[in-house]
Formats: C-alpha cells, structure tokens, sequence
C-alpha cells in the first residue's frame, strides 16, 4: 500500500509542473476563423514547429485540407510529412513514455488546447518566451513558469530577453517579467512574429471547435426562421383569444 | 359517460374503429380539448410545458449521442471528439444535449419558483407538488451521472468530490463509495454504470414520474396565480356566471366551473408561442456561445480525465452550486452533507410548512413576499458562492445565507399560521 502509495507521489511530480502558473494579463488574440489565409499558414507553422512532440490526435488531415480551403491533394504532399494516410489523425511517431522522460512532462495534445486555455492564452504564451539559463531548454516562459518545452519558434522570433521589475505580491517582493525583446537574429521581424504566432493560434482555435464557422451560419438561419414563427405564433395566439377577452 | 357519438366520413370511421378498442377521443377530449384551465395563465405559467420541451430534446439528442458515444474509460473522451468532428451534425446533436441539461434545470427552477410564489403546492396539491420533488431529484441524479460521461477533467474530479461524501456517513460510508464507484478510484467501472443509469435507468424514472405529475395535475386541477379555486360546489353558481365553454362532463358532472378555458387550443397556442420563444433564447446559446462562459461547458472538461492531475478548481455545474456552497459553508464533512441533503428535502415539506390558507403571493402579507424575496436573494448568493474559489469573504457569504436558506422556511412555518392576508376576489381578476 505504502509502495503504490509513493509511486503515486511520484507520478505527481511532473505534472504539478504542468498546472497553470500565476495569472498574468493575457494579450488579445485578435485571431479571425473566416481567414483561411491565416489558418492555412497557421496549419504549415503546426506542421513544421509543433508536430514533431505535439499530436492533435482527434483531428484528421483531410477535414482539416477541407476546412480551412487547401486542396487535398496539395494538402498531402505538402503538409503530411510521414506516411500518415489523408484520412487519418494527425499524429506524431514520438513515444509517450520517452518523451515524458525527455521533458519531465509528455507534450500535451493540442487539439483542444484552445479550448482548454483560451485563444488568448494561447496566443501570449508563444510570444512570452525568455531566455533563462537555469532552465534545462535555455529558456522560461512568463505565461507559464518552468514549463518544460524549449522555444520551438526560436528560430523565427530570434533570442528573447526579458527584463524585470520588482513587484509586490501579498507583501513579497517578487521579480516580475516587465517586457521581453528579441536580438533581431530571427527570420522574422517582430510585427511578422506576432502575426504568424496569431496565424497558428487561430489555426488551434479552428482545431479545438472546427464546428465553430458552420454552427454560426446555421444558427443566423434557425434563428431567422424562429422570429418569423414567433410573430405568425403571436398573431395566432391573438386571433384564438379574442373569443376568452 | 356520454353516448358515444359516431363520427361520420372515412377518417371518422378509422376513429370509431380506434375508440371502440381504446379510449382515444375520450381521453384527449378529458385532458387536452374540454380540460378546464383557469384563464389567468401569466408567464410563469409556460415552464411546465417547456420543461417537457426540454425533456423530449434530451430524450431524442440522447439516443443518437448514444450511438456514437463509447462508455469506457479508454474511449469516452475520444468518442466525444468524434462526434463533435466526424459525425454528421454530431456537433450539434452534443450542444442541444449539454445546452438542454443546463435548460432543463432553468425552466425547472422557474417552474418551482412559480409553485411557491402562487402557493401552488398547498392543499389539495401537496402530491403533485410531491412528485415534482421526486422529479427534481431525478434530474438531479441524471444531469450528476450525465456529467461524468464525456471523462474530461472536471467530469472525473467532480465525480470523485461528490461520491466521496458519501464516504462522510458513519459506519457504511467508506463501504458506500467503494458500492457506488464499483472501484476504490473513479474508473471505467463507474463510468459503464453511471452510462447505463443515464441513458436507462434514470430516463424511465423521469418519464414515469412525469406521467404520474400530470396525472395528479389533472385530477386536482391547476392552481393560478389568483390562487382561488375555478370548481365550486356544484349548483352553487348562477347559469349566467358558468364558463361559457364546454368541458368534459367528468369535471362538470361534479363541479360548476368558473373562469375556465378549454386548455385546447387557448393553451396550445398560448404554449407554442412560448416554446417558440425559449427556442429563439435556447437556439442562440446552442449555435453561438455552447460554452455559455463556462458556465454550460467548463474548459477543464476539454481535457481527458488524467487520476494524476487534480484541476486547480473543481466546480460542480452551475445549477449544483447552490447546494455546494452550502456544504462548503459548513466545517464538519458530515454536517455540510446532511446540511445539503436537508437543504433539498426541506422543499418537499413546503406544503405543510406552510400554514396559510391563501395560496397566492398576490394576496398574501408583506412579510412573506419579504421571506420569498430574501430567499430568491440568497438562492443566488449561494449560486455564486459555490462557483468561485473559497475565500474569507465567500465562506461568510456562504455561512450567512445557508442560514437565510434554512430561515425562509422556519420563518414561513411561524408567521404563516395566522398571517395578515389581504380578502380574496370572488372570481379570477386577469
């Protein structure tokens, strides 16, 4: 009892790293599902950065191609990287147990990440990287502290420093993430960053409720349909009332 | 009985073929065409009907989620998934069924809210205000077990808190919980059972208990909101001020009836117009915010269940919260849970609570519409309460309107025996 007892402590361990950290204010997405631009971009920065640990293991291909306008075809030959099949979920070949070994904590599926934390989250946690050399990635993020991922987007935002300030927190004086600025050395100049971290937000909000644009036009119709039923019922109502009047 | 009358034309000979092997005309002529319902109906009025609505939508939602849905802890949360992506419409099937539990328990609640105001569980009602009870505690049963279903976190976590009060009750707690789960853990074991509760089980409760409901309505007749009564003693009305509609002869027989309208078509018509208009409010919510801020579909619940990750929060759903802020108000484990079971049974004792022989808010003494006033106040403090994280000033909140809770019926059992009542009209005013 003792035994499992303590193996369940320990399975515990990594995952506290997992729980949000302190709020922080988030910035606003301003992300826009009607964009298929925006999606389709945000679709290859997926396929490129985040596949590799990330799975969205609900979601397949081929609805996606559908969804967010990109043709089958061109689909499959330039954004299924393995032999994936079109119609299948899009998966990753990384093993779990590894990778939790690897990262103190399994990359978390995305597929609702958007929906668990909130587009907005999403969106300010990717441009919230800073370089933390006690960190075992180089890096610490101020949207969710000692998380255990590397900065997959280094590469395009160049090398964020952040500076501090000292803030009181319930009488403790804590250092606090004031802002954060890159060295210049990424592919992207900062307004390009922030637009394509919001094109892939937008992508994991179109992922986390792909329902969302057909749900819209449906309801403009159901409801459209239920004023005019409602004044045909009022004046039916009327009409058989006025023998109780 | 009246004579049976043959109906002439070919559909008329399909129905005397009909009513001469069941009582097909007779009954909806009894219940539905020649019924007597008062005329002063107000809006209060449309929540039984609607509750109905409600129920027919999770009903027929229900059996097509059923077929996609997989009841085991490997397949719950992907199942959900999939019909949220790869069925057909299935996203919509899934949001007309959590939308319509969070419906369900608002028009109930405003159903209820109407019975107390109108006094409508007071004699000769108190079983059909009975079995209404017995009708919300199912629901409440069926919308808990529900909630376990699509295994994300706050469904797992949610069902660990509640099950493990149970484990408060002296003696056979701890044996009581380990019955309940099937496991000594939330598992796939608990979730098979809850599914078959849910989707069984509970529903033919529901669905009997709703028959019995109207059949004691209909026998009693329906209280409104002047809560004076439209059957008086027979020959004790002058002609002139008799319904001029016909009613079936098993009410007039008996009865003279005043101020009465054939349910058929004035409440029919009056009901469509407010099922069209809930639709209009339900419809919004189901294509536009399913989420409802959290409030219908709580975000945690969009993560599979993990036994190794307690949620920073755990929230029972909204229409739970009430109760849970009042088991939270309370330090000791076993008082809170009595203190929360008794909060809901003490509703069911409200007709001999109270002690008024006038039934309606409109002609009762300030006092009382004070004590309903401060118990709809606090009904909604503790609402709020229980769906936020505890803090110093929650838990006073919580702690002062548990007390508030519990007054409002202590309250109304003491004043309500000789309280100051305004006269009652004669006939029904509009």
């Amino acid at each position: 009892m003792m035994k499992k007892l303590l193996i369940g402590l320990f399975a515990l361990l990594p995952t506290f790293a997992m729980a949000a950290g302190p709020s922080v204010p988030l910035l606003e997405a301003n992300h826009d599902l009607t964009d298929n631009a925006s999606l389709q971009r945000g679709a290859k920065l997926f396929m490129n950065y985040c596949l590799g640990c990330h799975q969205m293991q609900y979601q397949r291909y081929e609805t996606t191609f559908r969804d967010i306008g990109i043709p089958v075809e061109i689909g499959k030959d330039t954004l299924i990287f393995d032999d994936s099949k079109v119609g299948g979920h899009i998966r990753n070949a990384m093993d779990i147990d590894d990778a939790a070994k690897w990262f103190g904590a399994a990359p978390p599926d995305l597929t609702l990440v958007a929906r668990v934390r909130g587009a907005d989250w999403v969106y300010t946690y990717l441009k919230s990287f800073y370089v933390d050399e006690s960190r075992p990635f180089g890096v610490n993020n101020s949207v969710f502290p000692l998380v255990g991922m590397p900065h997959a987007l280094q590469e395009l935002q160049g090398v964020p420093t952040a500076e501090f300030e000292e803030v009181e927190e319930h009488g403790v004086k804590v250092q606090k993430v004031k802002s954060i600025t890159t060295d210049g050395s990424g592919e992207l100049s900062a307004d390009e960053y922030d637009q394509a971290v919001r094109d892939l937000t937008n992508f994991l909000a179109y992922v986390g409720e792909p329902s969302r644009l057909q749900s819209e036009a449906m309801g403009i119709k159901v409801l459209g349909f239920l004023i005019i039923f409602f004044i045909l019922a009022f004046l039916l109502k009327k009409e058989y009332w006025r023998d109780v009047h | 009985m009246t004579a049976k009358v043959d109906k002439p034309g070919a559909f008329g000979a399909v129905l005397n073929w009909i009513d001469d092997r069941i009582p097909m005309t007779r009954v909806w002529n009894m219940h539905i065409a020649q019924y007597p319902a008062p005329k002063n109906f107000n809006f209060w009025y449309l929540f039984g009907s609607l509750a109905i609505l409600v129920l027919v939508n999770q009903i027929l939602t229900g059996i097509w989620l059923t077929m996609n849905y997989v009841p085991s802890g490997e397949g719950a949360f992907a199942s959900i998934e999939y019909i949220m992506r790869d069925v057909e419409y299935g996203w919509l099937l899934r949001y007309l069924h959590s939308t319509g539990a969070s419906a369900f328990f608002i028009v109930v609640y405003l159903h209820m809210f109407r019975g107390m105001i109108y006094g409508s569980y007071q004699k000769p009602r108190e079983l059909l205000w009975v079995f209404g009870m017995l009708i919300f505690l199912a629901l409440m049963a069926e919308a808990f077990m529900g909630y376990l279903l699509p295994w994300g976190q706050m469904s797992f976590w949610g069902a660990q808190v509640i099950i493990s009060l149970f484990g408060a009750i002296p003696v056979i707690g701890d044996d009581l919980t380990l019955w309940i789960r099937g496991d000594y853990v939330i598992s796939g074991a608990t979730l098979n059972r809850f599914f078959a509760l849910h989707v069984i089980a509970l529903p033919l409760v529901l669905v009997i208990l709703v028959f019995l409901h109207i059949v004691a309505l209909h026998e009693v007749g329906s209280n409104n909101p002047d809560g004076i009564d439209i059957k008086r003693k027979k020959g004790s009305v002058a002609e002139e001020d008799k319904s001029k509609f016909k009613f079936h002869e098993y009410y007039t027989s008996k009865k003279d009836i005043v101020d009465a309208i054939p349910f058929h078509p004035y409440y029919t018509v009056k009901d469509i117009l407010g099922v069209v208009g809930f639709l209009i409010l339900f419809c919004w919510v189901v294509f536009f915010v399913p989420e409802m801020n959290g409030f219908f579909l709580e975000a945690p619940n969009f993560e599979a269940a993990n036994p190794l990750k307690t949620p920073e929060h755990i929230f029972p759903v909204w229409y739970f919260t009430p109760y849970y802020a009042i088991l939270r108000a309370i330090p000791d484990k076993l008082l809170g849970v009595i203190a929360m079971g008794v909060s809901i049974a003490v509703l069911a004792l409200l007709p001999w609570l109270d002690r008024c022989k006038v039934r309606s808010i409109r002609y009762r003494s300030g006092i009382h519409k004070l004590n309903i006033a401060q118990f709809v106040v606090t009904f909604f403090i503790l609402g709020w309460a229980g769906a936020t994280p505890q803090t110093v000033t929650s838990t006073i909140l919580s702690q002062i309107c548990t007390v508030t809770y519990f007054m409002f019926f202590v309250l109304l059992f003491v004043y309500s025996k000789n309280e100051n009542t305004k006269p009652l009209p004669t006939r029904l005013t509009k």
